[in-house]
């Protein structure tokens, strides 16, 4: 694929004009619903003030809510009618959520009544179908698992309750996570909103789409392998995944439970970083959660010296050499570069750092998160819940049931993992997997020692068709080069689009890796925040709703 | 919870049986093989503690709670569900791998053991494997005498813990057994029978004991026969019991043994093929089984037909009073254990671990040895120290200041009766270890006559109170004054003429006769070796 890359960003236009950084871009709802289109906009007292929060639509939900601008309930109208318009060309949702208007309209009596608000008071949240959620279906885009409706809600989406989000859906999914392209569900193909012809990436795909195509606010996924990077820069999103332990699992089904983490989709670094403040910290349901005191990420997005014209001076950059090797798109490549570059600008200091154990990741992973999902799948047997392949026998009916309830990606991770598991291969397969997964560990320790964040893309190529890499899984998996290695290492890693390649009606976006040292979310916000707030001529709202949103 | 302890320690009090033999005619040569071989016994003990919740749930567990009561999305296995470790388990495992002496290992970890079955609800289960919490330990023990006593000490190989599976309710559906389907129902709050008039063959899962911590014990082949393995199992009930993490009740499942039995001859140093045994409910059966067991592979060996020994795992038939085939083993089953990613390793500190060890009560060997220090008799001490309840109440009585010998009397005779006969516990009847130890004093400084002592006794079992206060209100303190008894002794001899001219010529076993009527006088206050002494100067004076 050939770059076609956008001009090179110059500062030169920031520093002469900073304030054009403050540009308001807030999402305009559907003019459809009320006669005068509705706008966010600052609450009064703070629009004299020249530093408007920025373009986090959560922060915008909530001026627009306490100023009165808008009611949550037209809020939740707009983008619920937005939401019907692209599903039939998405298809991102696996379920809706039927009462998310009764809960605007609740949260607006609450308003009337002066009452206080949670900070995601309004905030449109979708979730990936693989997270219980207690009012509705979690299927994990499996047949074993039609019609389930969990008798809880998983920790993560209990706190967004709380903090006053509603919840939209359930977004689609590859099988239980399985699969990069989202094309591995067992109810549909979700599309992306760049060009419905290719995939949104996997196997957050759902949850990616919509926030790209602005059906809610923001979403919550999970990343096994890369699962919440990818799909966000083949969306053209911001997608973060946090630290292992910093999101309680609870709540999440589990496929490989020592590399999944509940991570966060946005449409802007701080709606991300928001999003994972709320989610965060110990959750005695989950004893691999840390104990590790929450920072406030939100202050990593106003401290911000607007003025300064480095902003992120000193800060050491390592750029993977190993990500930008052969095999890597040209176009992606370059998009990099140019971000590498950018950052440069901004006052950082980037390096190229060699991590020799990359390439062995992916096979690592491979090992290792079949051998888990082996395991943790062992559930779905057909007994308790979930589809029940009636049989003469106890034997036919596990074989049958577990036949019939999973698709074929799952069936071969099952397979390999119960392989890699045997008596006689356990020493060759998962622990030699193991011992990898210990040097990769120490690679990045050593990386991280010497740089305050490492780059590389999210992955080796944008978006590509649906249907190119469906019958070839090994080209599927090579496509998590980028993204499994701080799975591994249990780092936490952020993607946020940095430009674009040919493709599509309006190009394809390019998302950006930076990934930091465990619990170093803050810097990571940090960095991307300013990257985002300087990135001149790229806007990543897709062709599909460009001409709804200004 | 105690009441029952007691109880079943005493009703499953290993009765000597007359070892098992099927034909008069292969006894002889069966007895005769005996000699040549010798059995090979281990045995795998699974204790559930008694935490107040299960492992890695806050549901309690109640034994016999109705089906699916004492459930949540973690024991049931329900997606996203996540175990988190009760730290009182590793708290109980560390106990009893310090009171088995073992090794402890600091640095553990769980790890799953996966296999299908519909009582196990995740597919796998939570347990330790290359990792064990405790290794290389012993227990000691001492048999009863009517074994032929001795003291054995036998190896135990690892201690580790895991989690229990849930029930299954096997139904047996009419006359479509041939085509018969299995339905698995988790049936919540409604009662299986509902669904029984379906003639087909279905399975109910309860997964109320679905998570119930367990800790595995693992002997080495140490035991030989059938009393050895029974009383290892007593000792190692005796020492959760001790220890307070378990109740160890065997019916209720608690305790449960898996036999490991293999014969070899004489001075062949390799195994013999090793056979399994289940379904052990009691310690008498445990020895039962092991004897039927080495007498079926023995005769099995001295007819030339030891090839018919097969690796199986056999079931104890309780009625037939035999083992029979459960399931051949097809090779090793492989269950693909790996590290519980879930949970975290179990770390423990020198000092968590010191702490405990000096939590730890006496334990039964300890005791046993004490006792037996005090110059109590074998049987004194196994009796003592069977149940720590009587224990302490003996230990009680002593330190009250009650003399050793005759406070083991008193326990092992009418209190230890009176439990028996009322079906109480040491610790529900109304006696006091003081009151026990001023019983005592009080006839051993002749307040009291024996006889009198042991009416107060049974009233003080009952009804409690103190020995001083019974006394006091029915008025029974000895009567010592020589010279009341001596009125005694002459109302009875006056009124006893005829009596008196027989002993005096000659019969002088009526002397018992007179005693007894000056006893009944003296509404039995009087000191008996006084009232002897008068009878015997007065029945002998010339008149």
């Amino acid at each position: 694929m050939i770059s076609t890359l956008q001009p090179p960003r110059s500062l030169s236009h920031f520093r002469s004009n900073p304030t054009l950084l403050l540009r308001y871009t807030s999402l305009k709802p559907l003019s459809s619903l009320s006669s005068q289109p509705v706008t966010h906009s600052t609450i009064t007292d703070q629009s004299q003030s020249p530093n408007p929060p920025s373009h986090s639509q959560i922060l915008s939900t909530r001026h627009s809510l306490l100023s009165r601008h808008l009611t949550a309930t037209q809020l939740a109208e707009s983008f619920l009618t937005r939401l019907r318009l692209n599903e039939p060309h998405l298809r991102s949702f696996l379920h809706v959520s039927d009462s998310v208007l009764a809960q605007a309209r609740e949260l607006d009596e609450k308003i009337q009544r002066n009452e206080e608000l949670g900070p995601l008071a309004g905030v449109l949240v979708a979730i990936k179908d693989n997270i219980c959620t207690a009012e509705m279906p979690s299927t994990a885009g499996s047949r074993v698992l039609e019609g389930y409706t969990p008798p809880y809600d998983a920790t993560a989406v209990r706190k967004i309750k709380k903090l006053g989000g509603i919840v939209v859906g359930k977004t689609n999914l590859d099988e239980f996570g399985m699969g990069s392209t989202t094309e591995a569900s067992a109810y549909q193909v979700t599309a992306n909103p760049w060009d419905i012809s290719r995939v949104p990436g996997g196997s957050s795909g759902g949850s990616a789409a919509a926030v790209s195509a602005r059906q809610c606010m923001v979403s919550l996924g999970s990343d096994t392998g890369g699962s919440v990077r990818q799909p966000a820069s083949f969306c053209g999103v911001v997608g973060l995944k946090p630290t292992y332990g910093r999101v309680s699992r609870f709540g999440l089904m589990a496929y490989a439970s020592s590399l999944d983490v509940i991570g966060c989709f946005g449409t802007s670094v701080a709606d991300a970083g928001i999003l994972l403040h709320a989610i965060s910290g110990h959750d005695r349901l989950d004893a691999t959660s840390s104990k590790r005191e929450v920072p406030d990420f939100s202050a990593q997005f106003v401290s911000m010296n607007l003025l300064e014209s480095k902003p992120l001076k000193g800060l050491r950059i390592g750029l993977i050499r190993e990500t930008l090797d052969d095999g890597v798109d040209t176009g992606v490549i370059s998009a990099v570069r140019t971000a590498a570059l950018h950052l440069e600008e901004l006052g950082c200091c980037v390096t190229e750092v060699s991590l020799p154990s990359f390439s062995l990741g992916l096979p690592a992973y491979y090992i290792l998160a079949s051998s888990e999902s082996s395991s943790n799948l062992s559930r779905y047997d057909g007994v308790r819940y979930g589809n029940q392949v009636a049989a003469d026998e106890l034997n036919s009916q596990y074989m049958d049931s577990r036949a019939k309830g999973f698709g074929s990606e799952v069936k071969r991770r099952i397979l390999t993992g119960t392989y890699a598991l045997s008596a006689g291969y356990y020493d060759a397969y998962y622990k030699r997997a193991q011992q990898v997964r210990t040097v990769i560990q120490k690679s990045f320790k050593t990386a991280l020692d010497e740089h305050d964040i490492l780059i590389s893309p999210a992955a080796p190529s944008a978006a590509y068709k649906i249907g190119e890499k469906k019958n070839d899984p090994l080209a599927m998996y090579a496509g998590d080069i980028m993204t499994v290695n701080v799975n591994l290492a249990g780092l936490p890693a952020l993607v946020l689009p940095c430009g674009f390649v040919d493709g599509g009606p309006a190009g394809l976006p390019v998302g950006l890796q930076m990934i930091g040292a465990a619990f170093d979310e803050g810097k990571l916000l940090k960095v991307a925040h300013i990257f985002e707030r300087t990135l001149q001529n790229c806007r990543f709202v897709p062709p599909l709703i460009a001409d709804e949103v200004a | 919870m105690r009441s029952a302890q007691t109880q079943t320690a005493t009703q499953e009090k290993v009765k000597p049986q007359v070892k098992v033999s099927p034909h008069s005619t292969q006894s002889k040569a069966l007895e005769k093989a005996s000699k040549d071989y010798e059995a090979v016994i281990g045995i795998e003990t699974h204790v559930q503690l008694n935490t107040l919740t299960k492992a890695f749930c806050s549901c309690p567990y109640n034994y016999g709670s109705p089906p699916n009561t004492s459930v949540c999305p973690i024991c049931m296995g329900l997606p996203g569900a996540l175990p988190v470790l009760n730290l009182k388990v590793i708290e109980s495992a560390v106990k009893v791998g310090l009171a088995l002496n073992c090794k402890l290992s600091l640095n553990s970890k769980f790890d799953r053991k996966q296999y299908f079955y519909p009582d196990l609800p995740k597919g796998y289960q939570i347990s330790q494997f290359d990792v064990p919490i405790a290794t290389s330990g012993y227990i000691d023990l001492d048999l009863p005498l009517e074994f032929g006593g001795g003291h054995r000490k036998f190896g135990i190989t690892r201690v580790h813990m895991e989690e229990d599976a849930g029930k299954l309710l096997h139904s047996e559906g009419g006359s479509y057994s041939q085509e018969s389907t299995f339905l698995f129902m988790l049936t919540i709050n409604i009662v299986p029978l509902l669904i029984s008039y379906k003639r087909v063959n279905y399975i109910l899962v309860d997964l109320n004991r679905a998570g119930v911590p367990l800790l595995e014990i693992v002997s080495e082949p140490d035991m030989r026969n059938g009393i050895e393995a029974a009383e290892y199992a007593a000792e190692l009930q005796r020492l959760v019991r001790y220890l307070g993490v378990s109740n160890g009740n065997m019916q209720e499942g608690s305790l449960r043994c898996d036999v490991n039995i293999s014969v070899r001859p004489i001075g062949q140093l390799q195994f013999g093929t090793k056979v399994e045994i289940k379904n052990l409910n009691s310690f008498s059966s445990v020895s039962r089984a092991i004897d039927y067991e080495i007498s079926r592979q023995v005769l099995l060996h001295s007819q030339g037909q030891d090839k018919e020994i097969v690796q199986e795992t056999r079931l104890w038939e309780e009625g037939a009073q035999k083992t029979v085939t459960m399931r051949k083993k097809e090779g090793l089953a492989d269950y693909r254990y790996f590290p519980e990613p879930d949970l975290p390793g179990v770390f423990l500190t020198t000092d968590y671990v010191d702490g405990i060890r000096n939590s730890l009560p006496e334990l039964p060997e300890t005791k046993r040895r004490r006792y037996e220090m005090m110059g109590l008799s074998m049987q004194d001490v196994l009796f003592l120290a069977n149940d720590m309840n009587v224990a302490e109440f003996f230990d009680t009585t002593i330190t009250k200041g009650a003399d050793v010998k005759l406070a083991t009397n008193w326990i092992m005779g009418d209190i230890a009766a009176y439990m028996k006969n009322e079906k109480l516990t040491i610790n529900e009847i109304k006696l006091t270890p003081q009151e026990l130890a001023e019983l005592i004093a009080s006839i051993k400084d002749g307040t009291i006559s024996g006889k009198i002592g042991k009416e107060i006794l049974f009233e003080l079992l009952a009804k409690g109170g103190t020995v001083k206060g019974l006394i006091e209100a029915k008025d029974l303190v000895q009567i010592v004054d020589p010279a009341e008894i001596e009125k005694w002794v002459e109302k009875v001899l006056s009124e006893n003429p005829k009596q008196l001219e027989q002993y005096r010529g000659g019969k002088t076993k009526l002397q018992g006769y007179f005693a007894g009527q000056v006893m009944k006088l003296s509404k039995g206050k009087a000191n008996p070796g006084l009232l002897n002494k008068i009878l015997l100067e007065k029945l002998n004076a010339k008149s």
